[in-house]
């Protein structure tokens, strides 16, 4: 009972515990997943836009960068980018000058691009599938209100792409933040699960604090799911049940 | 650190699909033994008694609502910490990450395909229920002759893709020491310092797997889906693509 207790004790607020460290590996976490999936959404935005407009190179290459993105292992996706990004971006700043040799590249910036190219590509397709679900007949009316491009944009599709696509949108941050646990094998950054890790090892109390983690993990999502519930339930007001 | 396509060539792909077969065997045996227990994981969540439905949507939210990393060191880490000392010297393959990943695995892929199968079953259409109840069926005759044949068949575009999703995330059982495609990259890494070499030649490997995975699971959807296909127009087979 003493031992349980104590172990109870471990997750207390301040320097005793990792109560706070957990706390804040939900903030980097999330912040990380946040950063990334903004990223993420840039991509797709051009990605969708690519692998639907008239120029056949840009299709291929929009198809190529989905293809090979969803069937090679996330895992590996980032470990790669995270190596190649920090050395490349090394060694342009060593080059230039800026910097001696031998600097270190904060990890945060590698791990947020090596996510947010990834689930680019999962952001291409949800949001491609959303701008094919807008009606062409709207577009054709748009046109024919003489609305130019980037207006017709903003006003036709944007806003019912954005309702087409959000199940997908909300699917993926949900997965960007379960993926963000990866990150704690490239590097440290505080996130919830090197927190977890770092706490496991250092006290050989596995179930114990990889059973925290995942209660954590669990509320993270838990979370999420509650309020993309919620703004799926606010996109599709005013629209008729089926 | 420079990518040499001749040594990935010549030396690390080779090994690579040498340690091919047992990300097959990762793959197959748990989805084999994870999409057996997805039947009951359906059944009990759609059963009305509460002290089936709630464990059975605590554990699908358990394994949804947490990343796999975790769920994986939680069962090889926590088994770990469980299994006393003398049983893991006199019984040597309780030390082996191999099983824990499989375990992990299949637990992973019943609470996934658990939620998909529990669709599947109430998209089911009534009628055919009722009239194998017309025709004298005990309801567990139903059930194994009607109801899961059916849904299966219908969630059977989800399922193939869960089965890719599945392929990938066995590259993190190297992460508990078992060297599959990406252990083995992950370890020639480690020894060789070539990181472009060993990681993109795992990331071929798992490109070329997925790709002919797909074609299989597309094979098997039209063979098992024939009668359901509209009838060809064309000498092209509709596509089946979700």
């Amino acid at each position: 009972m003493a031992a349980a207790q104590s172990l109870w004790a471990t997750l207390a607020w301040g320097e005793t515990g990792y109560g706070d460290e957990f706390f804040k590996g939900i903030y980097i976490t999330l912040f990380i997943s946040a950063c990334a999936y903004i990223i993420a959404f840039g991509i797709g935005m051009l990605g969708a836009w690519s692998k639907l407009c008239h120029v056949r190179a840009l299709n291929r290459a929009g198809e190529v960068y989905t293809t090979v993105v969803r069937s090679v292992p996330e895992l590996l996706l980032i470990i790669l980018i995270f190596y190649a990004g920090t050395s490349t971006l090394s060694s342009v700043l060593v080059g230039l000058g800026l910097a001696e040799r031998g600097v270190e590249i904060n990890p945060f910036g590698a791990v947020i691009a090596a996510l947010g190219i990834i689930y680019g590509a999962y952001l291409t397709d949800v949001l491609r599938g959303g701008i094919q679900a807008v009606p062409k007949g709207q577009i054709e009316a748009a046109k024919a209100f003489g609305m130019h491009g980037p207006r017709r944009f903003v006003r036709i599709i944007l806003p019912q792409m954005i309702r087409y696509s959000i199940t997908g949108l909300g699917n993926q941050w949900l997965n960007i933040t379960k993926d963000s646990a990866f990150v704690s094998v490239v590097a440290a950054v505080g996130d919830i699960m090197s927190v977890g890790r770092g706490a496991a090892t250092q006290t050989k109390h596995f179930i114990f604090y990889y059973g925290a983690t995942a209660i954590v993990f669990m509320i993270v999502s838990g979370v999420s799911m509650y309020v993309t519930g919620r703004l799926e339930k606010r996109a599709n007001r005013g629209v008729r049940r089926a | 650190m420079k990518f040499d396509p001749i040594y990935m060539i010549t030396v690390v792909l080779p090994q690579l699909i040498a340690v091919l077969p047992l990300t097959l065997l990762l793959t197959i045996t748990s989805s084999v033994i994870g999409n057996s227990l997805a039947v009951p994981v359906a059944l009990a969540r759609l059963n009305p008694n509460p002290l089936l439905w709630i464990p059975a949507r605590a554990f699908i939210f358990t394994m949804r609502g947490t990343p796999f990393l975790i769920q994986l060191f939680f069962i090889y880490y926590g088994l770990g910490e469980l299994i006393p000392g003398w049983m893991m010297r006199g019984y040597p393959f309780l030390k082996n990450g191999l099983y824990y990943a499989i375990f992990a695995l299949s637990l992973n892929t019943a609470g996934y395909t658990g939620e998909i199968l529990r669709g599947a079953i109430l998209a089911v259409p009534h009628g055919e229920i009722e009239a194998a109840r017309a025709f004298g069926m005990s309801r567990a005759q139903v059930f194994w002759r009607i109801t899961l044949p059916r849904a299966v068949r219908i969630c059977l575009p989800t399922m193939s893709s869960e089965t890719i999703l599945l392929l990938k995330v066995t590259s993190v059982a190297s992460l508990v020491t078992v060297y599959e495609v990406m252990g083995t990259a992950t370890s020639i890494r480690v020894d060789t310092y070539r990181v472009y070499d060993t990681l993109i030649g795992a990331g071929i490997v798992y490109f070329v797997t997925v790709f002919v995975l797909t074609r299989g699971l597309n094979w098997v959807e039209r063979k098992l889906n024939k009668d359901r296909l509209a009838i060809p127009t064309s000498d092209k087979p509709a596509q089946a693509q979700a």
